[in-house]
């Protein structure tokens, strides 16, 4: 099988500072992916690397396009990459107002994405985004509110509705969890693994919370200053921690 | 008047206009940054047409010029005189004998033709400016196609109002590529942008753009397919000549809120007054 | 009976001849000459000088005089002259350090080469309303000190010796001019200068007290502000060498502002730079702070989100000439916008009005 993702040597300092080096892996269809570290630890750049907002200064961020298989997403035009972000990738914010449009109904939100490709009526339109918000548990008479009505974690899920709505093959999560109360985030979490399960979703979620990767990755990462020193299956290396950063970070988790 | 050059911009500053409108014309619907000079009337005033009329203009040429589609509003007036000094230059009210029109706000109700140039003054030539106001973000956002979020905006007064409730200013996209503002004309105007047989110039001063139609070019209303574009207009016909296909202004007429409507195209109605149309409020 | 509205042409005409009355005001009274303005409303020729970016004081008077005192008018008046004047060449950079100061400070020392000059400012008068004015007296003549003439260097020049502030490497590169060329973003420093130094006064001045009050705060100090003449020298090609074409009265003011420091660069002190025709330190202090907060990017500092950083926001917002006419055109007739709203508006409401009755009716 061909992997989805080839992240071959991606490498991004700021100035003296490390932001990641030297990073490698493959990611294949149905697979996701947890990267785990303390902030500065790298893993937010690295996802911004992968995702396209930020240049990596060395390395190949390689992607199975569906048209012309493997591309390298580094080196493509600002336009084709434009248009992976907004069919087959999707980012999902750990802050939900920087995915979202506030000013713009709950319908337009998730509309927007079908509307960016191509899709122009209204009425399917606004059939579909009713159905994703039912998806993601938010009652469908909410359609034409704003996100600034909804809760935190109606937003955090409107904001996976409006990134999910196009099937998009491969999703980037950045603490997706994070900022929400303890029980809203067991809601969330629950519905992040039914969707993953039931659209054979491909995901890279970047966090710190342990809980998090346990529950919804097949694969894990652990990142220390730019650099990966640990990878495996997930409960192979939370169960069993090799490097001594991971034995500290399972632990300090244990202690909680 | 011998102190300035004919039509008062400099041969080298023409230059540079012709060039921006040539490369408008290659591109139709593409925003050509120009460098706009400072005119002797104020920025947002018609800076943008004037610029581009004075390009133009010819000393054969025959000018016409409307605001609001009549020959007589004030800042019509002003623009003609203008050229009238500066160039001296033959002026009509009549939109058939025009060889060049500067507009604000409307486009003549009789079709135009291939002999004819129709220049639209322009206050905000960017159609995505009211939903992104960065200049930099919305040039991206046209050179990669990105036009996701103006169909956002009609989704949202769709499913607000029922309606799109743009009345004026109504955005189009032009030959399957850029989206464009066709300047603040009414709807009802926006079905004469294509296919028209005359050239169709933009000129915005202030923002410094320059953009173009060429002859029988697509332009294409937005719109969605169950909510379809409706090119619209107040439903009573014309109280001076009856016609029932042109704009019409409503005028107050007393205290008592009394009021009809008129053809917002003076020339189109007094040219179909004098064939003896009359309406109900004529004398 | 409607007939509808002519007479466009013949009203314009009578609102000139009625403004132009009013201009002259009472005819009793002794018209304004142009020497007048020129000499005794300096400040306010230099301000349309600056903001009109054309140096002639004789213009500038005419221009106050035509414009009854409206400022922005008169800057108006000024550049639309400037369009149509034909562009014989540029002149080669002004020397600063050369200038004959009449006003020179510097806040961070308190003593230094060439000395502080406090010259004729506002700064230490008590704002007092003076009545004797009122009853047009004359003056007596200052007292005078000889001084050495000759140049005083830039306060600037100090640190930069200890390398405590950044460098500022001489740079032939040609600006780009705006005047010219349409502004288009990004925007490099150049042209950021040459757009803020005709920037309206009260536009830039505000900005500037925004950074002071925490909306990009840079903390600055008036590392030096001087007051000129400089002369201007132009290269004539037939020459082969440059001639004095003039002189010019400019404000020039550096700020020397704190930083802390980056990943990538060593802690030192920054600069901000004010340059404006005409004597006008208001202008020049607020110019250098703006230009201060626009270089975050440059200096590897944090966005914060305030205006004064904000590149597009500051400079498609900071000309008062685009401004005012934008603004006042929508006193212009809209009657063709307004009716398409107008039938919109009704369109909505019917529909709303039908819903309720139906929603009564069921």
């Amino acid at each position: 099988m061909r992997p989805l993702l080839s992240v071959q040597g991606v490498s991004k300092r700021y100035g003296a500072h490390i932001g990641c080096a030297d990073v490698s892996f493959d990611l294949y269809p149905g697979e996701v992916m947890g990267i785990v570290g303390e902030s500065g630890s790298g893993k937010s750049t690295l996802l911004n690397c992968m995702a396209g907002h930020i240049a990596p200064d060395a390395g190949k961020v390689i992607f199975d396009t569906r048209a012309d298989g493997p591309k390298d997403t580094v080196t493509m035009s600002e336009a084709q990459r434009r248009m992976l972000s907004r069919t087959d990738w999707a980012f999902v914010h750990q802050h939900a107002r920087d995915g979202l449009r506030m000013g713009v109904s709950a319908g337009g939100n998730v509309g927007e994405r079908l509307m960016a490709v191509g899709e122009r009526h209204y009425g399917d339109i606004r059939g579909k985004a009713t159905d994703w918000l039912e998806r993601v548990e938010i009652d469908a008479t909410r359609v034409d509110d704003r996100p600034t009505t909804f809760s935190g974690g109606m937003q955090q899920r409107l904001q996976i509705a409006r990134n999910l709505v196009t099937g998009p093959r491969l999703v980037f999560m950045d603490e997706p969890t994070g900022g929400l109360d303890v029980s809203v985030q067991a809601r969330l979490l629950d519905l992040l693994r039914g969707l993953v399960r039931d659209m054979g979703l491909s995901a890279i979620i970047v966090t710190h919370d342990l809980a998090v990767v346990r529950l919804l990755a097949d694969r894990l990462m652990v990142m220390k200053s730019g650099r990966v020193v640990e990878a495996g299956l997930t409960d192979q290396v939370l169960d069993d921690p090799q490097h001594a950063y991971s034995q500290l970070l399972v632990s300090s988790v244990l202690q909680v | 008047m011998t102190e300035y050059n004919f039509a008062y911009l400099d041969e080298q500053t023409k230059r540079m206009i012709r060039r921006a409108i040539l490369k408008g014309l290659a591109i139709p619907g593409y925003q050509v940054p120009f460098a706009s000079r400072e005119m002797p009337m104020p920025y947002g005033w018609g800076t943008g047409g004037v610029q581009v009329s004075a390009a133009l203009l010819t000393p054969d040429d025959t000018f016409k010029v409307i605001d609001q589609g009549a020959d007589d509003t004030t800042n019509a007036v002003s623009i003609r005189s203008f050229f009238e000094r500066t160039a001296g230059v033959a002026t009509t009210t009549a939109t058939s004998e025009a060889s060049v029109i500067q507009t604000r706000h409307r486009i003549p109700e009789d079709a135009l033709t291939e002999n004819q140039i129709l220049v639209y003054q322009v206050p905000i030539p960017e159609p995505l400016r009211f939903l992104e106001p960065r200049e930099s973000e919305t040039r991206k956002m046209h050179s990669l196609e990105e036009y996701g979020l103006m169909h956002v905006k009609l989704y949202e007064d769709i499913s607000r109002h029922g309606h799109i409730a743009t009345s004026y200013a109504y955005p189009v996209k032009v030959e399957g590529r850029y989206v464009m503002d066709p300047s603040p004309i009414p709807k009802f105007d926006n079905p004469k942008l294509g296919n028209m047989a005359a050239i169709q110039l933009f000129g915005a001063g202030r923002e410094q753009r320059i953009y173009a139609l060429p002859p029988y070019t697509q332009v294409v209303s937005l719109d969605f397919e169950d909510h379809p574009f409706e090119a619209s207009k107040a439903d009573h016909p014309c109280g001076l000549c009856d016609a029932t296909d042109s704009y019409l202004d409503e005028v107050i007429i007393d205290d008592q809120g009394g009021r009809m409507f008129v053809c917002s195209d003076t020339d189109y109605c007094t040219a179909r007054q004098a064939a003896g149309h009359k309406g109900k409020d004529a004398a | 009976m409607y007939v509808a509205v002519k007479g466009g042409e013949r009203a314009i005409e009578s609102a000139h001849a009625w403004l132009a009355e009013e201009r002259r005001g009472d005819t009793n009274i002794a018209e304004l000459s142009l020497p007048q303005i020129r000499e005794q409303l300096k400040l306010a020729v230099d301000r349309v000088m600056a903001e009109g970016s054309l140096y002639d004081p004789d213009l500038a008077a005419l221009a106050i005089k035509q414009s009854r005192g409206d400022l922005i008018e008169a800057i108006f008046l000024i550049r639309a002259y400037r369009t149509t004047l034909p562009r014989f060449g540029a002149s080669r950079p002004v020397d600063t350090g050369a200038m004959d100061c009449d006003r020179r400070i510097s806040a961070t020392f308190k003593d230094l080469p060439g000395g502080q000059v406090l010259g004729p400012t506002f700064d230490y008068t008590h704002r007092l309303l003076d009545f004797k004015l009122a009853a047009e007296s004359e003056v007596p003549d200052a007292p005078t000190r000889e001084v050495s003439s000759g140049a005083v260097p830039h306060v600037t020049e100090f640190l930069n010796q200890e390398e405590l502030i950044e460098s500022a490497p001489h740079d032939d590169t040609p600006p780009p001019d705006l005047t010219r060329e349409p502004l288009e973003m990004p925007a490099d420093r150049a042209l950021r200068l040459q757009a803020l130094t005709r920037a309206d006064e009260g536009f830039t001045l505000g900005l500037a007290y925004s950074t002071q009050r925490g909306y990009g705060r840079n903390h600055a100090f008036v590392g030096e502000l001087r007051i000129g003449a400089v002369t201007v020298e132009m290269d004539i090609p037939e020459l082969g060498f440059a001639v004095e074409i003039g002189e010019v009265t400019l404000t020039e003011c550096e700020t020397v502002n704190q930083f802390t420091g980056s990943k990538s660069e060593p802690p030192q002190f920054t600069r901000g730079y004010g340059l404006v025709f005409g004597q006008s330190e208001r202008k020049a202090i607020s110019m250098a702070l703006v230009d201060r907060a626009l270089r975050w990017e440059e200096l590897g500092e944090d966005y914060v989100g305030a205006p004064a950083q904000d590149t597009e926001f500051v400079l498609y917002h900071a000309d008062n000439i685009q401004a005012t006419g934008f603004l006042e055109h929508i006193k212009l007739p809209h009657y063709v916008d307004f009716q398409s709203e107008l039938e919109l508006v009704r369109k909505l409401r019917r529909e709303a009005g039908e819903e309720q009755f139906q929603e009564a009716a069921e």
